[in-house]
């Protein structure tokens, strides 16, 4: 039980600190560890197999979009930071409060889940579920990443021309 | 359903409210487009949470891992044309900073 503690506390730390640093970069590295402590947690509650899909994805490919589109939407000087510290702190000091004040709360409630499980042996097997239960699902998997090539084409088409 | 199950799904609860808390703080106080997305990234980590953790608990771990994955799916393709949206700005306006983005119509 310790150990999921400290996965939970690790995974709410630096979805923290994405959201409270200044520069971009280290926000988009901070999102990656996210990911990445969230893999970690999804191989503990049984889904190896989504955990894949979010380590390779999420703290994979989204990172590198976020690093493309950091890259080419400039740079920031020291100056700046430093400014933007300030106005930063002005805005985002009241997040840690908030949820130093939610967690104090939450852990102060005592619950006690009552599920019902189901009754006759469910099939687990994902392989089996996504091409046999969920077709539904994939085809439209294969529609939206075909609408979104096809968006990024027509968005960097355009970047090209000009 | 076993006291040390629901006692971890109480503590990822927990987890996942206060990274929603974090992902909608950011969407709200940021001017800055590609921060606006990292806080829409969180929210999603929250609902994958959420999905897997009711597929541990109710023993459908296969159909909530499923669901997961499409949800990941929906994810980057949502990224990667909110990030060629905020590159189009970012050529039309040379900020992506939205007090600064005054030419927008509507």
């Amino acid at each position: 039980m310790t150990i999921n503690i400290i996965i939970i506390t690790a995974l709410v730390t630096s979805a923290l600190w994405t959201a409270m640093t200044v520069r971009l970069l280290r926000s988009a590295v901070g999102l990656a560890i996210t990911s990445a402590i969230l893999a970690i947690l999804m191989f503990r509650l049984c889904s190896p197999i989504a955990a894949v899909f979010e380590l390779s994805v999420c703290a994979g490919l989204i990172f590198a979009i976020f690093i493309s589109a950091i890259t080419v939407t400039g740079r920031i000087t020291n100056e700046q930071i430093v400014l933007k510290k300030k106005l930063r702190l002005r805005r985002f000091w009241l997040l840690p409060v908030i949820v130093i004040i939610a967690a104090i709360v939450l852990t102060q409630i005592h619950f006690h889940a009552i599920f019902n499980l189901p009754a006759q042996p469910v099939e687990n097997n994902v392989k089996i579920i996504l091409w046999n239960m969920r077709h539904l699902d994939l085809l439209g998997q294969v529609v939206i990443l075909l609408a979104g090539a096809f968006g990024v084409v027509i968005l960097f088409k355009e970047w090209k021309n000009d | 359903m076993t006291n040390d199950m629901s006692q971890l799904f109480w503590m990822c609860s927990i987890g996942g409210i206060l990274v929603f808390i974090i992902g909608i703080y950011c969407i709200l106080v940021t001017f800055n487009l590609i921060r606006a997305i990292i806080g829409l990234e969180l929210l999603t980590k929250t609902v994958t949470l959420f999905l897997i953790l009711a597929g541990y608990v109710t023993g459908r771990t296969g159909l909530a891992q499923a669901l997961a994955i499409t949800l990941i799916v929906i994810e980057v393709v949502v990224i990667a044309i909110a990030a060629g949206v905020i590159l189009c700005v970012f050529r039309h306006n040379k900020t992506i900073d939205v007090k600064l983005l005054r030419n927008i119509k509507g």
